[in-house]
C-alpha cells in the first residue's frame, strides 16, 4: 500500500465511521434520475424542513442523497438507519408523507408500517429483511455494490468502501501487463453490446505507440429502455473513473474522456464532480499516488444523437464534428480521436474493472456461465410490476427476471412481447422465456442482449405498432451519412406505416426483406446494418399480426388506432443557405 | 430585429463562448454550440457567426455541426419548453395519450410554438428514466409517472408562472 493511499483511507474510514456508526441518524435518499422523476428532491427538502421544525435537540440527523438502489418502482425510496440500529428503506415516499415518517420513525424510533420495504444489516420484528425480498435477493451487485449505498458526491465514501483500492493495488505491485492480464483471466466482455473481450481489446491499444493515448468511456446510451450507464455514473462516479484509469495504466494510455449526453444532468454533474476530488485527492494527475504514473480525464458532451455511441461517431463528436462514423480501417486502436490511438469501453465494462483488480480475475470469472462472465446489469420497464436497474449473474433465465425479478406483467395480464438490446436488437415471444440470459444464447434464440434493456409488452400491445415505434426511432436516429441506412429506414417506416393502417399490400413484406438486406450488407455502421431487425424479428414471432392487419385490415389489440409521433429534423432557417459572401465564409 | 437585439445576441454569445473557454479543457464546435443554445436557448444566426469566429471554422462548417444534432433549435423557444417521450417504453405505457393531451391543450398538431409563444412542444426519442414512463420533461425538470391528467396540470402550472 502506498502512503499516500493509507492517509486517504484512514481518513475516509474514520469519516465513513461517524456517518454509519456514529450517534446521528443517517438518512439516505434516492437521487438517480429514477427517484428525481418522481420527487425525491421534494422529499429531501421536506425532510429538512421537518427536522428544522422537529426540534433539533431531540432529532440529530444527517439527509444524504445517494444513487439508485436499483428499486426504481418504489422510488423515492427513504433509508433511515438510527444510532445502534438496522436500515429502514421505506418506499415510494412523497413530501406529504415526510411529516409522518419523521414523526413514527425519527422521533419515536417506530417503523411506518404503511412505507416500509425492509430492513437491511439487522433485523426489526415484523419488517421483512430486504434479503428476503426476491428483486434484493437474486442480485450480485458488482459494478452496482456502492449504488443507492453511498453519497455519489463525495469520493471519501467511495474510498470508505474499498474504492481505489484496486489502483492502490495496482500502482504499488502490479505491472500494466499484470493489470491486463487479470482483465484477461476475468473473461469480462465489453457491455455495450458487442461483447468484445476486453483484455483482447486493450492489447491492441497497448501496442499502439505514444506518447497521448486515450481510452474513451462511452455513456452516450441512447436507447430507450436502458439506463445502466446514466444510473452507474449517477449513483457511483468513482468506480467508472478509477476503472478508467487503470485501463490507462494497462495499455500505456494518457488520457481519458467521458462521453456523456447533454442534457443528462445528474451522470454529468457527478461524474465532474468526482474527477475534480480526485484530482484534489491526488488520484489523477501527475504522479498518482506516488507511483509517477500520470493520467488525466475529461468530460466530453455530445448533442442529441443516437449514432454517436458508435465508436468512430463518437471521436468524430467529441472533435465537434457532426457524429457520422467513420470508415474502418484504420481502427481506432492504431488511429483514433484526434488522430491518437484510442480504445472505447462502455461505462459498464470499466465499472467492473476495480473489482476485478480487487479480488482477481480468477474470482469475476466464476460468475456466469459459459463464455458469459460476470453479472449482466438489467433495466426492466414496460409492463412489469418491479421496474428498475438489477444486476445478475449470468445465465439466469429470462422467465425468473421476469417472473421473480420483475415480479410478473401487473394487472393479472400476461406476457407477449420482450423488446431487448434497445430499438436495433429486436423482440423476443413469450415462448423464448426459458432462454438464459447469456451473450450468446440470446443471439441464438433471435435477439441481443445488448445494452441490457428489456421492454416488456403485455396482451395488449400489437407488434406491428411497436415495430413502427422502433423503426420511426431508428429512421429518425439514422445520421444520414450512407444511404442504404438513410432511404432504407424511410422506405420501411413508409411501409410499415401503411400495414399499421390497414393499407398494406400484399408484397410489402417481401419488400421490407428486401430493403432489410440491402440495408444489412451495404450500410458503415451497426445503425445501418442492424436496423432490421426489429422487422425480422417481429415477422418471426408476430406474423399473426401482421397478417391480421394485412387480410382483415385492421389491428388485432387495438392499439394501432392511437396517434403516433411524427418527430421533425429541426432544420435551420433560410440564412444558413446564403452566407457565402460572409466575412467568416472562408476559412481565416 | 432591431440591430441593438442583434448585437445583444452577439455580446451574449461572446460571454458564452467566453465563459465556457475558461471551464473547459477541449473547446471544439459542438462544445461551444452547446455553451450558446444553453446561454440563449436557441442558435439565432449570430450565435453560429460567432462560434464560426472564435472557433477558426467556416460559418457553413458551423451551420453542418448545429443542424445535425436535434437538440438545437434555431427559433427562439417559448418561455418554457415542454419535451414529451415517444422511445417504445413510453409508447408501450401511454405517451401518445399524454401527447395527445397536451398537443390539444397546447392548440398544436406536432412539435412547434402556442399561438401565445409561451411554451414550446417538442419530442424526445429518450429522457433516461423509462423506469417511470411516461416520462415529460419541463424545462430541465424529468417527470416521471405521466398521465393526461397530470400534464395538463403541469401545462397549467408553467402558463402561471413567471419566469
Amino acid at each position: 500500500m502506498t502512503e499516500a493511499y493509507q492517509a486517504l483511507k484512514q481518513e475516509a474510514d474514520r469519516r465513513w465511521q461517524t456517518l454509519a456508526q456514529g450517534e446521528r441518524s443517517w438518512i439516505r435518499v434516492g437521487t438517480a434520475i429514477c427517484g428525481r422523476s418522481v420527487g425525491a428532491v421534494e422529499v429531501i427538502y421536506a425532510l429538512q424542513e421537518e427536522l428544522r421544525r422537529a426540534r433539533p435537540e431531540r432529532i440529530s440527523a444527517v439527509v444524504s442523497p445517494v444513487g439508485c438502489l436499483g428499486l426504481c418502482y418504489a422510488e423515492p425510496i427513504v433509508d433511515i438507519k438510527l444510532p445502534g440500529g438496522p436500515r429502514v428503506l421505506y418506499r415510494n415516499v412523497s413530501p406529504e408523507r415526510v411529516p409522518a415518517l419523521v414523526e413514527a420513525a425519527l422521533v419515536k424510533g417506530e417503523v411506518l408500517s404503511d412505507l416500509v420495504l425492509g430492513t437491511l444489516d439487522g433485523k426489526i420484528e415484523g419488517v421483512p429483511e430486504m434479503t428476503d425480498l426476491a428483486p434484493w435477493r437474486m442480485q450480485t451487485r458488482v459494478a452496482l455494490r456502492n449504488a443507492g449505498h453511498i453519497d455519489p458526491h463525495d469520493i471519501l465514501q467511495y474510498i470508505a468502501n474499498g474504492g481505489y483500492e484496486a489502483l492502490d493495488k495496482a500502482l504499488s505491485g502490479m505491472t500494466p501487463q499484470q493489470v491486463a492480464q487479470e482483465v484477461t483471466t476475468s473473461g469480462l466482455r465489453g457491455r455495450g453490446g458487442a461483447f468484445f473481450p476486453t483484455g483482447t481489446k486493450w492489447g491492441f491499444l497497448t501496442g499502439s505507440r505514444g506518447p497521448i493515448k486515450y481510452i474513451l468511456c462511452n455513456c452516450e446510451e441512447g436507447d430507450p429502455g436502458a439506463y445502466n450507464d446514466k444510473g452507474i455514473l449517477e449513483s457511483d462516479p468513482n468506480t467508472v473513473i478509477e476503472g478508467i484509469i487503470l485501463a490507462g495504466y494497462a495499455t500505456g494510455a494518457s488520457n481519458g474522456i467521458v462521453f456523456i449526453r447533454h442534457g443528462n444532468e445528474g451522470p454529468i454533474s457527478r461524474t465532474g464532480r468526482a474527477i475534480a476530488q480526485a484530482y484534489e485527492m491526488g488520484l489523477l494527475g501527475k504522479n498518482i499516488l506516488g507511483s509517477g504514473f500520470s493520467f488525466d480525464i475529461e468530460v466530453s458532451l455530445v448533442g442529441e444523437s443516437y449514432v454517436s455511441g458508435e465508436e468512430t461517431a463518437l471521436m468524430e463528436a467529441i472533435e465537434g464534428k457532426r457524429a457520422m462514423p467513420r470508415a474502418r480501417p484504420p481502427f481506432p486502436a492504431a488511429v483514433g480521436v484526434w488522430g491518437k490511438p484510442s480504445n472505447i469501453n462502455n461505462v459498464k465494462t470499466l465499472a467492473y474493472v476495480p473489482e476485478v483488480i480487487r479480488k482477481g480475475g480468477q474470482w469475476f470469472s466464476a460468475i456466469g456461465v459459459n463464455r458469459s462472465k460476470g453479472t449482466a446489469i438489467l433495466c426492466l420497464s414496460g409492463h412489469i410490476a418491479h421496474r428498475g436497474m438489477y444486476e445478475v449473474a449470468l445465465g439466469i433465465t429470462l422467465r425468473d427476471v421476469m417472473e421473480k425479478l420483475g415480479g410478473g406483467i401487473p394487472d393479472g395480464r400476461k406476457v407477449k412481447i420482450l423488446q431487448t438490446g434497445g430499438p436495433l436488437g429486436g423482440v423476443l415471444s413469450a415462448d423464448k422465456l426459458d432462454t438464459p440470459v447469456d451473450f450468446e444464447a440470446m443471439a441464438a434464440a433471435g435477439a441481443i442482449l445488448g445494452s441490457g434493456g428489456i421492454i416488456y409488452g403485455d396482451e395488449t400491445v400489437c407488434a406491428v405498432d411497436l415495430t413502427r415505434n422502433l423503426i420511426a426511432f431508428c429512421q429518425f436516429e439514422s445520421c444520414g451519412k450512407c444511404f442504404p441506412c438513410r432511404l432504407g429506414m424511410t422506405h420501411l417506416l413508409d411501409i410499415i406505416e401503411r400495414i399499421r393502417s390497414g393499407q398494406g399490400r400484399r408484397d410489402d413484406l417481401d419488400l421490407m426483406r428486401r430493403y432489410g438486406e440491402t440495408m444489412q450488407a451495404g450500410s458503415m455502421c451497426g445503425h445501418g446494418q442492424l436496423g432490421f431487425n426489429p422487422v425480422r424479428s417481429a415477422l418471426t414471432f408476430f406474423m399473426e399480426d401482421f397478417r391480421v392487419h394485412l387480410e382483415e385490415g385492421r389491428c388485432p389489440t387495438g392499439s394501432c388506432q392511437q396517434m403516433v409521433a411524427n418527430p421533425t429534423r429541426t432544420r435551420p432557417g433560410p440564412e444558413a443557405y446564403t452566407v457565402i459572401a460572409h466575412p467568416y465564409g472562408a476559412r481565416g | 430585429m432591431s440591430t441593438q437585439d442583434i448585437a445583444t445576441l452577439r455580446q451574449r454569445t461572446q460571454g458564452a463562448l467566453e465563459a465556457h473557454r475558461k471551464a473547459a479543457r477541449t473547446v471544439t464546435v459542438l462544445s461551444c454550440l452547446l455553451a450558446a443554445h444553453d446561454a440563449l436557448g436557441y442558435l439565432p444566426q449570430e450565435a453560429i457567426e460567432e462560434v464560426a469566429r472564435s472557433t477558426d471554422h467556416t460559418i457553413n462548417d458551423v451551420w453542418g455541426v448545429a443542424s445535425f444534432y436535434t437538440n438545437f433549435r434555431f427559433t427562439s423557444p417559448g418561455e418554457h419548453t415542454v419535451e414529451v417521450c415517444w422511445g417504445p417504453t413510453c409508447h408501450l405505457v401511454g405517451a401518445m395519450n399524454v401527447l395527445q393531451a397536451v398537443q390539444e391543450a397546447l392548440g398544436l398538431q406536432g412539435e412547434g410554438e402556442t399561438a401565445d409563444g409561451r411554451i414550446s412542444l417538442k419530442y424526445n426519442t429518450c429522457l433516461g428514466a423509462c423506469s417511470q414512463a411516461p416520462v415529460i420533461r419541463s424545462d430541465e425538470h424529468v417527470l416521471g409517472g405521466m398521465t393526461p391528467a397530470r400534464a395538463l396540470a403541469l401545462l397549467a402550472s408553467l402558463r402561471h408562472k413567471q419566469t
